[in-house]
């Protein structure tokens, strides 16, 4: 086993995912429901990357006031629904984090 | 300041906080992939020729458990399905590009470039430079990551994650995905993708991650339907005569 052949054949194989709707698109019809379905794809994947990151810990479910991430990932949704700047839930979520893991020791 | 030149940076500045969050990771991934007996070379050069962060995760532990080639090339493909879907979701936006400029931002689109771009095509609309942003937040992730990976290999070991800078990614995607969250469909779409993620975690693969957005593409989708079926909501002047006919 070449790992070089293997890094070759999986950068084509994920370039070639990124590529191909967007190459396709225009050659080929796209029927409106499929149209509407992908205005659904940006909170779907995020909140699938997001949860696991608030609600797991190493596999299992993590949903106990020690969950310090959970409770700062709240802090941060809460933050980002009033204030709908980036860089202040992030500074807001981390400041959170920081403080509940020194509070909460 | 050129047109160019106003998307590609502000493409930049909305990735900044991602890069924040994608650094430790690059570093941890140079100095995993060294301990599990991928040369220097190696190391370094799979950020650039498959540059995704997860599959080079999966790819460092399989090599170090001895998997065999076509085992990784596999995993590779199935853990960035959903690639595909990101593609999905830009190409109308793409559409009018050369085969170059899609190609170049086909290469970039990771998880971290795609999600300010499709913010940024969705509040913005397509104008004709639209595309330097995505180039910028794509450009932007591209460097940081070499550039982490390399820090990661050449420090080896030596890396303090109790900082957990790392939590700078999701908090990210949260500051990201509370304002795409405009409407009920949007609002179960998210929701119902979350908790499948959650029940489906085990599987191998990522395999949950695509099943939790196809099942939150589709709750988005059928609510979107239902709610477009209800009568439309009165305009203000008729609702004001509603209501004095009412009393």
């Amino acid at each position: 086993m070449n790992i070089w052949l293997v890094m070759l054949l999986g950068g084509l194989i994920t370039f070639g995912m990124r590529f191909s709707f967007i190459y396709a698109f225009g050659r080929l019809h796209v029927p409106e429901t499929i149209r509407k379905a992908l205005h659904y794809v940006p909170p779907a994947v995020l909140s699938a990357i997001v949860f696991p990151e608030l609600f797991m810990r190493s596999g299992e479910f993590y949903l106990s006031l020690d969950n310090h991430r959970l409770l700062a990932g709240l802090v941060a949704l809460v933050v980002a629904w009033v204030s709908k700047n980036t860089l202040v839930t992030i500074l807001a979520g981390m400041v959170a984090l920081f403080v509940l893991q020194i509070v909460l020791r | 300041m050129s047109e160019k030149k106003k998307y590609f940076w502000a493409g930049v500045r909305a990735e900044i906080p991602l890069l924040i969050g994608v650094f430790p990771f690059g570093m941890i991934y140079g100095a995993l992939a060294l301990g599990a007996g991928l040369s220097t070379a190696s190391a370094q050069m799979m950020s650039s020729m498959v540059f995704a962060g997860s599959a080079q995760f999966i790819t460092t532990q399989l090599v170090k458990d001895s998997a065999p080639g076509f085992v990784i090339v596999l995993t590779v493909a199935v853990v960035n399905l959903r690639h595909m879907l990101y593609s999905a979701s830009l190409a109308p936006h793409l559409a009018s590009l050369s085969t170059r400029w899609k190609t170049l931002l086909s290469y970039l689109l990771t998880d971290e470039a795609y999600a300010p771009s499709i913010i940024h095509y969705e509040s913005n609309g397509v104008k004709p430079y639209s595309h330097w942003f995505l180039f910028g937040a794509g450009l932007a992730l591209w460097v940081t990551w070499q550039f982490s990976t390399a820090l990661g290999i050449f420090l080896g070991a030596a890396i303090p994650d109790s900082w957990s800078l790392d939590f700078a990614l999701p908090l990210t995607f949260i500051a990201m995905v509370v304002p795409v969250l405009k409407n009920r469909p949007a609002v179960a779409a998210a929701l119902s993708a979350g908790c499948v993620a959650l029940a489906a975690y085990s599987l191998p693969y990522k395999l949950g991650l695509i099943l939790a957005a196809l099942v939150g593409i589709a709750v988005g989708t059928f609510l979107e339907d239902k709610t477009q079926a209800k009568p439309k909501p009165d305009l203000p002047i008729q609702a004001n005569l509603r209501r004095s006919l009412d009393e």
